[in-house]
């Protein structure tokens, strides 16, 4: 297993979307989200994109106003996450068509759906952006 | 209807809840949907199970209790719909875990969704059973998952595969069930699958030799030809990234070749030619070209030597190091760290862009260059390197200096090759961030220090200076503050000048002015006043001719609120005052610190406990816990009208008072022991917060300035005033008499019972009486001080087993003062032929108005039992 959480946060730090693939309790895991939206959202552009904390790598990217991060494991290979990141945003994006924080707070299940089937108990599923879409536009069109 | 996007109020919700201007307003919407949900619940409302529970994931995820859903949860995933076991799925794995019981009833359900003729139900399930199972569900229905991995869709094979992933690491047992399906998931085309494949094989090679043998054996060959596919594949619209083809299947390929070629030369040789491929045709100007070089440079390291791939690996890591790009740079820094134990020399190249990095203004950057540089450190490059970090440290971020200071301390101790080197650069990171510095490391400075009795008058003169030049850094103080009150008469007479050193002239009072600058800072803490306390009191015998100011400074604290510096400076007032004739040997220069002893203690606290206690045993007969530190302090207060002239010479006392010498009482098998035991209580008596662990060792206890600390003076004088038997003053108080046991062994130095032409004009009493034990008391009182008596305790024994281990203890009100001094014995024979004697003095400050009252305990063994006896004496004589 790479990947232990994925979050979606705003610029204010709030956050949009949490997945996590270890079990935390929910205070733990306010705790968490706190201490990384603190360190992860002071940084400037310039700076690399990896933040240790913890016993774990922090991989985040921005995009307009919505803060990617992907907790790994210290051996995970931090570029990849994010290309992964990227690669998660494209797939919204083609979904939701220039996906911003509404999309994901309005459609919080599609999003999730479509992280389930590109990750799956810490690790990559699928890496093709129409087999990750398929199941979700068969449920749309269906309904 | 469409629940995920049916009904208005999951929106309205979401609306409210953005709304919300402060959390107090967001946790009263929550509350009301809660609320409105529970009711939804309670009514078993079919319709809007699906959207509650919609609302409920949106709940969760802002951070509010919803375990109330759980079972809603399984309610939707039994239903016959899609959408509703869509939702219901996703819903089991945001809110539940596989910790809670609830989850055993979703078992069936799953089972029988693995097995559902619609192929997205079975996708559902998979991905479900993938996320959350625990050990028990994965043995239940881990035949269904095998079987799903020969399914006909490749969507399902591939979360078959992951789901695997959890199963053989939740049950390792069932791991050799799927090497089989695994070796055929590895021939696959579909990308989804491969990658899964990769990974369930990587996983099952980790967890079982058996496994990692038949891959290497058999599809080593097959995947590099995988590997070899990919990476020259044609354009592939669906995978292609930055114009390279999955660029995460090449990643996850990598890494199992890693696995395959660590530690086998076949396998590695196998995959030499496609490693060279990939490090040398790989684009490196976009992100996921140099992802693929980072993994391939990851897996040419871990593989059996290649020389040609190594040097191509470093290459590529020197050219991620120059870029320009901070994410580059921080993964090369990373690989360079495990490069170094494959070619240490190589990383030695990159020293000076390394070093560049640790002042790099990202601290992700520079906290792994940092670590990098603590690795490169060796004996020839330990000075550069270090000049480089110290340089940095004054420039450097606030919150950047714990962890540099931290390694810089840490190569300092480990590769200083001379003494006055290390010296230096501790005094340079004291002035610059004693603050970071941790009070062990300062203990091992003033262990060297101590050591290094050629450098005491250029250390002492050194830290003067610094001291001078701020004094700012608690750590500073502290070690300029011990040092100074060891070695100021070297720092006032330049001592043992050294060549490179600038003569200074400090006079007697500029030094003691420092120690009373450390004492009255604002921001010195309670250790650094105690250190500063003694370091006056060692000053004043160094310098006679400032004596007095120095006992000015000293009795300016006899009123402070912690006990622990009021204490200090009553007793050091009292050592100036009346007790001259031993002042100096009292305060001698500290023996050398044993280096061994001080990194054994370092090593572990849990040996030095081990240790100690043998020696403390030895050394108190009564093998009470705490040696050592009540009795010191007991001696050492002086308050009492005089302490008995000691017939020997005074120095001896005291230093047998301060448990340097302790090792004649002990029996010669345990001389060393208590010796040493004896050294340590010294060492922290007179170095007191350098202690790295205060409570490693009982003796150090007490005079180590912890929080729980006892404190034995005033809960012996405070014994009667709580009439309810206090659990301090029994904690103070059992290892006096131990000890005094001990001083009793010093042929005449104890003072024997003094008989200074007093006569015995008061009745003897009976003091207390039980039916094994008789106590009895005759008092004298010392001629022109009516306030004193002296009693002399004799112990019978009516039994007719004989007492050992005995101990007694006596406790009085504050009004009064006790001295015990030692018994003459912790045997008592049966039938009351032999007693013990023991002499008792009591000051009554309030003579003439209040009697003597008493409070007793008594601890031996019969018959190898603990016996117990207290009691109170009231009765006696009026007038003492």
């Amino acid at each position: 297993m790479g990947i232990r959480f994925i979050l979606m946060v705003n610029k204010q730090g709030q956050t949009r979307l949490a997945q996590y693939y270890e079990y935390l309790t929910l205070e733990e895991r306010r705790a968490l989200e706190g201490e990384i939206v603190r360190k992860c959202l002071a940084r400037t552009e310039q700076q690399c994109s990896f933040v240790e904390h913890r016993n774990y790598k922090i991989v985040y990217r921005r995009y307009a106003s919505l803060f990617f991060l992907v907790g790994v494991d210290n051996d995970e290979n931090e570029l990849a996450i994010l290309e992964f990141i990227h690669l998660l945003v494209e797939t919204m994006d083609r979904h939701f068509g220039n996906v911003c924080e509404l999309d994901i707070m309005f459609h919080l299940e599609k999003a999730h759906f479509m992280l389930e089937e590109m990750v799956m108990n810490g690790c990559i599923v699928e890496t093709s952006k129409s087999n990750i879409l398929m199941p979700i536009q068969l449920m749309d069109k269906t309904s | 209807m469409n629940p995920f996007s049916s009904g208005t109020r999951l929106r309205d919700m979401i609306r409210a809840i953005r709304a919300c201007k402060t959390a107090a307003e967001e946790r009263a919407v929550v509350r009301k949907e809660c609320a409105a949900i529970r009711a939804a619940i309670n009514e078993n409302d079919q319709e809007y199970r699906h959207r509650n529970l919609a609302k409920l994931m949106f709940i969760h995820m802002l951070g509010y209790p919803t375990h109330f859903g759980q079972m809603e949860c399984l309610k939707l995933i039994a239903s016959a719909g899609f959408p509703e076991k869509r939702i219901g799925y996703l819903g089991l794995m945001l809110l539940l875990d596989e910790r809670q019981e609830v989850l055993m009833l979703v078992t069936n359900s799953l089972k029988q969704d693995l097995n559902h003729n619609n192929q997205y139900i079975v996708g559902l399930a998979l991905c479900a059973l993938g996320n959350i199972c625990s050990a028990e569900m994965a043995r239940d229905l881990a035949p269904e998952v095998e079987r799903l991995l020969q399914f006909r869709d490749p969507n399902i094979r591939k979360k078959a595969a992951l789901c695997s992933i959890r199963i053989i690491k939740k049950v390792p047992d069932l791991a050799e069930n799927f090497i089989n399906p695994t070796a055929s998931l590895l021939k696959e085309k579909h990308h989804g699958v491969l990658i899964t494949g990769i990974q369930l094989c990587t996983d099952l090679c980790k967890l079982c030799p058996e496994a990692l043998e038949y891959f290497r054996k058999r599809c080593t060959e097959g995947l590099v030809k995988t590997l070899k596919d990919i990476a020259n594949s044609p354009y592939a619209p669906e995978y292609d990234i930055a114009g390279i083809t999955d660029p995460f299947l090449h990643i996850r390929l990598l890494r199992l070749l890693r696995v395959l070629g660590q530690g086998d030369a076949d396998a590695s040789d196998c995959m030499n030619d496609i490693l060279a491929q990939v490090a040398t045709k790989t684009e490196s100007n976009k992100n996921a070209g140099n992802a693929i070089l980072y993994e391939c440079v990851e897996t040419i390291m871990s593989i059996e030597d290649n020389g040609g791939l190594r040097v191509l690996a470093i290459n590529i890591l020197g050219r991620f190091l120059s870029n320009r790009d901070n994410n580059i740079r921080y993964v090369a820094l990373n690989m360079l760290m495990k490069a170094m134990s494959v070619d240490t020399q190589a990383v030695q190249r990159h020293r000076a862009t390394i070093l560049e990095c640790v002042k790099d203004s990202d601290a992700s950057i520079r906290k792994r260059a940092l670590e990098l540089v603590y690795l490169l450190v060796n004996e020839t490059n330990v000075k550069p390197l270090t000049k480089e970090l110290i340089d940095y440290l004054e420039v450097s971020e606030l919150e950047f200096k714990g962890d540099l200071t931290a390694k810089i301390c840490s190569i300092v101790e480990k590769f200083s090759p001379e003494k006055i080197w290390y010296i230096d650069q501790m005094l340079k990171v004291l002035s610059e961030a004693g603050n970071f510095v941790k009070d062990d490391v300062c203990h091992a400075l003033i262990v060297l220090i101590s050591n290094a009795s050629d450098l005491h008058g250029y250390t002492v003169r050194a830290l003067y200076r610094a001291f001078q030049a701020s004094s700012e850094q608690e750590s500073l103080v502290r070690v300029a503050v011990w040092c100074i009150g060891e070695y100021g008469d070297l720092l006032v007479n330049n001592v043992g000048m050294l060549d490179i050193e600038d003569p200074i002239t400090v006079t007697e009072s500029d030094a003691v002015d420092v120690v009373e600058t450390a004492m009255k800072r604002d921001t010195s803490d309670l250790t650094t006043k105690a250190m500063a306390l003694i370091a006056l009191l060692k000053l004043s015998s160094r310098f006679p001719s400032c004596s007095e100011r120095i006992r000015e400074i000293i009795v300016q604290h006899k009123g402070n609120f912690v006990l622990e510096l009021q204490q200090r400076s009553i007793e050091f007032n009292s050592v100036l005052e009346k007790h001259k004739n031993i002042r100096s040997a009292l305060v001698e220069r500290m023996p050398v610190l044993d280096e061994a002893t001080f990194s054994g203690r370092k090593a572990g606290s849990m040996a030095l406990t081990v240790s100690a206690s043998p020696a403390s045993s030895l050394k108190v007969p009564n093998g009470t816990a705490k040696p050592l530190a009540a009795p010191l302090v007991d001696l050492l207060d002086l308050s009492s009208d005089d302490a008995p002239a000691p017939s020997s010479s005074g120095g001896d006392f005291l230093q047998d008072l301060l448990g340097v010498d302790l090792a004649p009482a002990s029996t010669p098998s345990s001389t060393s022991l208590a010796t040493k035991a004896g050294a340590d209580a010294l060492l922290d008596l007179l170095s007191i917060g350098s202690t790295p662990v205060p409570s490693s060792s009982p003796a150090v206890d007490i005079f180590s300035l912890t929080e729980d600390k006892k404190p034995p003076v005033t809960t012996t004088l405070d014994g009667l005033s709580s009439p309810s038997a206090p659990p301090p003053h029994a904690a103070s108080q059992p290892a006096a008499a131990p000890i005094l046991d001990l001083l009793d062994g010093l042929s005449s130095s104890p003072p024997a019972p003094v008989d200074n032409g007093t006569s015995p004009a008061y009745p003897s009493i009976v003091a207390f009486e039980s039916s094994y034990l008789r106590i009895n008391f005759s008092f004298t009182k010392p001629t022109g001080n009516l306030q004193a008596t002296e009693i002399q305790a004799t112990f019978t024994n009516l039994s007719q087993n004989v007492y050992t281990d005995f101990i007694f203890q006596a406790a009085v009100p504050k009004f009064l003062q006790l001295h015990l001094d030692p018994a003459s014995g912790n045997t008592l024979s049966a039938g009351g032929n032999e007693s013990i004697k023991q002499t008792l003095r009591i000051t009554n400050s309030q003579h003439g108005k209040k009697s003597l009252v008493m409070r007793i305990r008594i601890t031996y063994k019969m018959n190898g039992k603990d016996m117990l006896e207290e009691g109170q004496i009231n009765n006696f004589p009026r007038e003492l």
